[in-house]
């Protein structure tokens, strides 16, 4: 791999940029592998790195049923955050926002991280107290965030309606080292990264079957015939459930549609992510000058990537009262992913009853601000065969035991 | 806008009237019951890519809840019928599997 620099950039100029090697390659599969990691998007490719770079193991294939990053990679509001209640959901999104922020660094690819800060706004009394209990709590886990008042909100953010006559700004969580990133370059960095480590990224390949052997995998049937291997991860979201159904068991999952949108694009306006939870919609404003828009999910299931038109009706008409400028602006695209719920809503990093087979699923509505971290865990579990700290709480037998992460982590709520 | 006909009221209802409900036909258990039945009853879900039987509550219409037949992997509704019912009607059963030859059945 080339690496990308000023030098290589000018060097290339030379040659009128014809010489540039692609990022990755896209070999045909081999028999089998030492690992196989079935979901080509953020958390399956930070997976495949982290095995790579923290535990040496490379040979392993990552096998996309589409193209790279074309599920809910592509399809998310890019909001990076970790200012979480519970400790393990507060672990496992700090090391992942500190991961972004040497991301750029350690991939040698561009993900333009912009650390602009994330507002929380509290528009009940409830969310005040909600948030300075979040406040407390990210304060003995090492998470910096502060909770700001009404005049602090409209100097962060002065496109904000901090007197709205039904949902008044009574304060916000602040966390300045939230921001956003660019979602397709933390796929394409991971992918370049693994490529290079020696890794074989196999997309247009749907795995059709598991097949096991003495309660242990030992490889997936695909389109592109069967492939090996001694380990395999799952790391699909949306798709989990099909996943989990042919290697012969459930998951606590259902998967629903969540939509976002975006504005026709305007001049800057707004400098920091600002999430507002009981209107149930969020907003940022991309590098292009684009309003991006989220809001809730839709009530059932569905494997469409399209959601329901009411729903982008009622996050614009929440946010209005609340960014009144919007009112006129026009909405050029709307697009929805499929995400995966599961009972408390938070993420699932687990081993299986099938031996070997790991599952990292279940981030719901709030998957892309996890991928390093996830990736990470994951990668930890598989290696090891056993869940590290940061896995540990996430395992799937916690709905059995009733030890549930009670976090809406992934709820349909804004992320 | 997904529609799905009320089957007290008759009212072909849109999704705006209407509040979801999730996977029907889930076994209750109970005290008594061992960890795994429970777990299974709370939280273990089919989530199929296809045919998939739901609960909907009729809610700013006739308040009550009734189940429906639905693919979820195109949003075909393939009809609805009263939530006292131990398992989709015959008739409705059959023409699902008109529609999708490959449905594996209701189990």
């Amino acid at each position: 791999m080339k690496r990308y620099s000023v030098f290589a950039l000018a060097r290339e100029a030379l040659s009128y940029h014809m010489g540039w090697e692609k990022a990755w390659a896209s070999p045909a599969p081999k028999a089998s592998y030492d690992a196989v990691i079935v979901g080509a998007g953020g958390h399956g490719l930070a997976t495949a790195y982290y095995l790579g770079r923290n535990h040496g193991i490379t040979n392993v294939a990552i096998i996309e049923k589409g193209w790279l990053g074309g599920g809910n990679t592509g399809r998310n509001t890019t909001i990076i955050r970790s200012n979480y209640l519970q400790d393990p959901s507060a672990a496992i999104y700090e090391k992942a926002r500190s991961l972004y922020e040497t991301m750029s660094q350690d991939l040698n690819y561009n993900v333009m991280f912009s650390p602009r800060g994330v507002l929380m706004l509290a528009q009940t009394h409830h969310e005040v107290r909600g948030y300075l209990r979040t406040a407390h709590a990210n304060a003995l886990q090492g998470v910096v965030t502060e909770f700001v008042s009404p005049a602090r909100v409209k100097e962060l953010c002065p496109i904000l309606n901090i007197d709205g006559p039904r949902y008044p700004v009574l304060g916000a969580l602040w966390q300045p080292r939230g921001g956003t990133a660019r979602h397709d370059a933390v796929a394409w960095g991971y992918a370049r990264a693994c490529s290079a480590m020696g890794m074989d990224i196999i997309q247009q390949c749907e795995v059709k079957g598991v097949r096991s052997g003495g309660g242990v995998v030992t490889g997936v049937e695909t389109t592109k015939g069967f492939i090996g291997t001694k380990k395999l991860g799952v790391v699909v979201a949306g798709h989990s459930g099909q996943l989990a159904e042919m290697a012969g068991f459930r998951l606590p999952i259902e998967a629903v549609a969540l939509q976002a949108l975006v504005s026709e694009p305007i001049k800057p306006c707004m400098d920091v992510v600002v999430m507002a939870n009981t209107v149930h919609g969020y907003m940022s404003q991309s590098d292009k000058g684009e309003m991006v828009i989220g809001g809730g999910t839709d009530g059932f299931n569905n494997y469409t990537q399209r959601g329901s038109f009411h729903h982008i009706e009622e996050t614009l008409r929440a946010l209005i009262e609340t960014f009144p400028m919007i009112s006129r602006l026009k909405m050029l695209r709307q697009w929805g992913g499929i995400v995966d719920m599961t009972g408390d809503r938070s993420p699932i990093i687990s081993k299986t009853p099938l031996g070997n087979c790991f599952f990292n699923c279940g981030w719901g509505t709030g998957g892309f601000k996890a991928i390093p971290g996830s990736g990470w865990a994951m990668a930890d579990l598989m290696a090891k065969g056993e869940p590290g700290p940061l896995a540990a709480a996430f395992g799937v037998e916690r709905f059995r035991e009733g030890r549930f992460i009670d976090e809406s982590v992934a709820a349909g709520v804004a992320h | 806008m997904l529609i799905l006909e009320c089957p007290y009221c008759g009212v072909m209802a849109d999704e705006t009237e209407l509040s979801p409900g999730y996977e029907a036909h889930l076994k209750r258990f109970g005290p008594g019951s061992s960890d795994q039945e429970f777990e299974d009853y709370m939280f273990a879900r089919k989530n199929p890519k296809g045919v998939h039987f739901e609960r909907w509550r009729h809610a700013y219409g006739c308040g009550k809840w009734f189940l429906a037949a639905r693919d979820t992997a195109t949003l075909e509704v393939f009809g609805t019928y009263p939530a006292q019912s131990k398992a989709p009607p015959m008739a409705l059963q059959d023409k699902i599997r008109a529609r999708r030859p490959d449905w594996k059945g209701f189990a």
